[in-house]
């Protein structure tokens, strides 16, 4: 049984089930990766993933419009971004609890919109697979990377622009300043209230297009609580990642393979208890990110409130 | 230091937040002549076509049978935090509701350190069959593994590919017995097939549900079956790529009517039923259930959209009636 594991159908099977598993981890996180360099915990992610997912179900229910769905699912993550930060930068909040207060509104609204608005488990059509031209057709790389739905594919352009974002533009440089020493980044005539909004609603607008991933392209399907605390993993992942877009990447597919090879492991009926396959993805996700991002060390002003001293 | 009183004030609002959303119904005095009155914790919503949609289906027909005028239920679902439960079920207690049902195996611990604290309330709690001694505490379980053993015979039988795929949720209760039962009624029909068993390890991971089942096609399943309220996320795969399904707990034919060929209800309302007379009575507790395809808790509900050969048909009945008078015996579970 071991040898079949190991037959190339079958790993290819995994990959391609490992790059669909990791795309709403790889939205929600560096969303938040840009919030947090710029010094804001959001720990709400979860609660506008639910919002997004449910937003974007409910258009594509009534309309069938997918891109529509996509659009309200942004507008609606943006929107909660912007409470997210108004409560968090205008009002100075401890951030660790506004942002709980956004994920319980997340997840109680969503779940009340559903009761009112459908009622019932439904599903939808969501995005269909669409294979990119030339590149899908390449042996194995094709079938692994280039046959899966729109939202999939930008979750991992999301991966280089937001390194080129953070890394080579002058945002990116006010972005770590704001994260780094606010206090110096203001003396130097950065807006620190205007940096952290936009990464924060950003943050938010991307955690929207989480929860659509969800709702409208990989499963087609909304319920209570269908993110089941993916955000909270999201989140993890930005820590384990090292606040860098390409260990959050990493860290999402390491996360997203073992969980992909667990399920095998157990379909095809390799005799390990259930319960240790169900926890390997988290021990080795964690055991590999610490040993490899163990020298990074956090955003010095993370989840500090920043007040002008006028 | 500061950081540990932070996170301590942190806990304790949200535990405040969420317990405020769990007690939403006022209290009323309870009267000996009113109605009787049951208040009911679950830890999904009542809308998820499955375990906990199968204790709401149950209220409402209770409520139909005895009318508005001498039942009334009260609902808290989607409480999946234990403690957040746990408070709503004391808060049902002291309201004086006649009985408070904790809809959820995880929910035992919880219950068993609660009741006694209120001895002339009565609770009920599923699906388990332990009363902990206590004698205001009914339990009530279901032999899931008896419509699981007559899905596995009629996949079986609808099977051409050699595979079938079983999406489980975590190793426990219900599931497992449903699992198990079908895998064995699957056995007892051809036992070349190879049936493909996976656990994810959560009642609500509707991602990693849908993984297991693309995996599961990927091996070559062209029937799958699984059991709890993620499965939505197994099903509507199993829609997408034209395989069949076969449900537990509540009927999921509405989700995909093309593919869903057999479902296995709950009924709970033979419990609730016996347990409202025994109150009536005076016993408030020390019973314990379990719902079966002979007591009717347990039915078999055929699609009618689907178009299923009648010798199949004839298979799954058969499978059915023996199971109620005995002559087929699972192997599960004791039966």
């Amino acid at each position: 049984m071991l040898a079949d594991l190991f037959t190339g159908s079958v790993l290819i099977g995994l990959l391609a089930s490992g790059i669909r598993l990791a795309t709403p981890y790889l939205y929600a996180a560096i969303g938040e990766t840009f919030g947090q360099r710029s010094g804001v915990l959001n720990l709400g992610v979860d609660g506008i993933m639910l919002m997004g997912a449910f937003s974007a179900f409910y258009v594509v229910f009534k309309t069938g419009d997918l891109v529509g769905g996509v659009l309200l699912a942004m507008l609606v993550g943006l929107l909660m971004g912007l409470a997210m930060a108004f409560i968090s930068v205008t009002l100075n909040a401890e951030q660790g609890i506004s942002g709980i207060g956004v994920y319980l509104f997340g997840l109680g609204m969503s779940d009340l919109l559903f009761q009112k608005l459908i009622n019932n488990v439904q599903t939808v059509s969501g995005f269909p697979v669409a294979p990119i031209p030339f590149l899908s057709e390449i042996p194995v790389i094709g079938q692994i990377f280039f046959t899966h739905n729109v939202l999939v594919y930008g979750a991992y352009l999301l991966v280089p622009i937001a390194w080129f974002v953070l890394n080579k533009t002058t945002l990116g440089l006010k972005i770590k300043a704001v994260g780094e020493n606010p206090e110096a980044a203001d003396t130097l005539g950065v807006s620190v209230a205007k940096i952290r909004y936009l990464t924060v609603s950003m943050g938010g607008l991307l955690s929207g297009v989480a929860g659509a991933s969800l709702s409208i392209a990989l499963l087609n399907v909304f319920q209570f609580n269908l993110t089941n605390g993916l955000g909270f993993i999201a989140i993890a992942l930005v820590y384990f990642g090292g606040w860098r877009p390409t260990w959050v990447l990493m860290g999402s597919l390491i996360f997203s393979f073992v969980n992909a090879l667990q399920i095998w492991v157990q379909v095809v009926g390799i005799p390990i208890p259930s319960d240790i396959a169900v926890m390997t993805p988290y021990i080795l996700t964690i055991v590999v990110l610490v040993i490899s991002a163990q020298r990074v060390r956090p955003p010095s002003a993370l989840s500090k409130t920043y007040e002008r001293l006028e | 230091m500061k950081r540990f009183g932070k996170l301590v004030i942190f806990l304790v609002m949200v535990a405040m937040l969420s317990t405020a959303c769990a007690t939403a119904t006022p209290a009323a005095p309870a009267e000996s002549a009113g109605p009787f009155r049951v208040a009911v914790v679950t830890p999904s919503a009542i809308n998820d076509l499955a375990f906990s949609q199968s204790i709401y289906d149950a209220m409402v027909k209770i409520q139909g049978e005895m009318g508005e005028a001498n039942f009334q239920f009260v609902l808290s679902d989607g409480m999946f935090v234990v403690d957040d439960a746990a408070a709503a079920i004391r808060d049902y207690a002291s309201q004086g509701y006649n009985l408070v049902i904790a809809h959820g195996s995880q929910y035992g611990a919880a219950l068993q350190e609660i009741a006694p604290d209120f001895p002339n309330v009565s609770f009920a709690w599923g699906t388990a069959g332990d009363t902990f001694g206590i004698p205001n505490v009914f339990a009530y379980e279901a032999f899931s593994q008896e419509g699981g053993y007559v899905n596995g015979v009629l996949a079986a039988a609808l099977n051409e590919s050699g595979t079938i795929g079983v999406v489980g949720p975590v190793e426990v209760g219900d599931a497992k017995l449903y699992v198990d039962g079908f895998v064995a009624g699957v056995k007892a029909t051809n036992p070349d097939i190879t049936v493909n068993v996976n656990y994810i390890g959560s009642f609500g991971d509707v991602a990693l549900a849908s993984e297991a089942a693309q995996t599961h096609i990927g091996a070559g399943a062209d029937v799958m079956t699984g059991s709890a309220q993620m499965v939505v996320g197994a099903v509507g795969v199993a829609k997408e790529k034209g395989v069949l399904w076969f449900g537990t707990q509540a009927d999921q034919t509405s989700l995909a009517p093309e593919i869903v060929v057999a479902c296995q209800i709950y009924d709970w309302a033979v419990v609730v039923r016996d347990i409202i007379s025994l109150i009536q009575e005076g016993t408030l507790g020390g019973k314990a259930y379990a719902v079966s395809l002979q007591n009717e808790g347990l039915k078999m509900i055929y699609n009618p959209g689907f178009n299923l050969p009648a010798d199949v048909k004839a298979l799954g009945d058969a499978a059915t009636k023996g199971i109620i008078d005995g002559t087929v015996t699972i192997g599960v579970g004791g039966k």
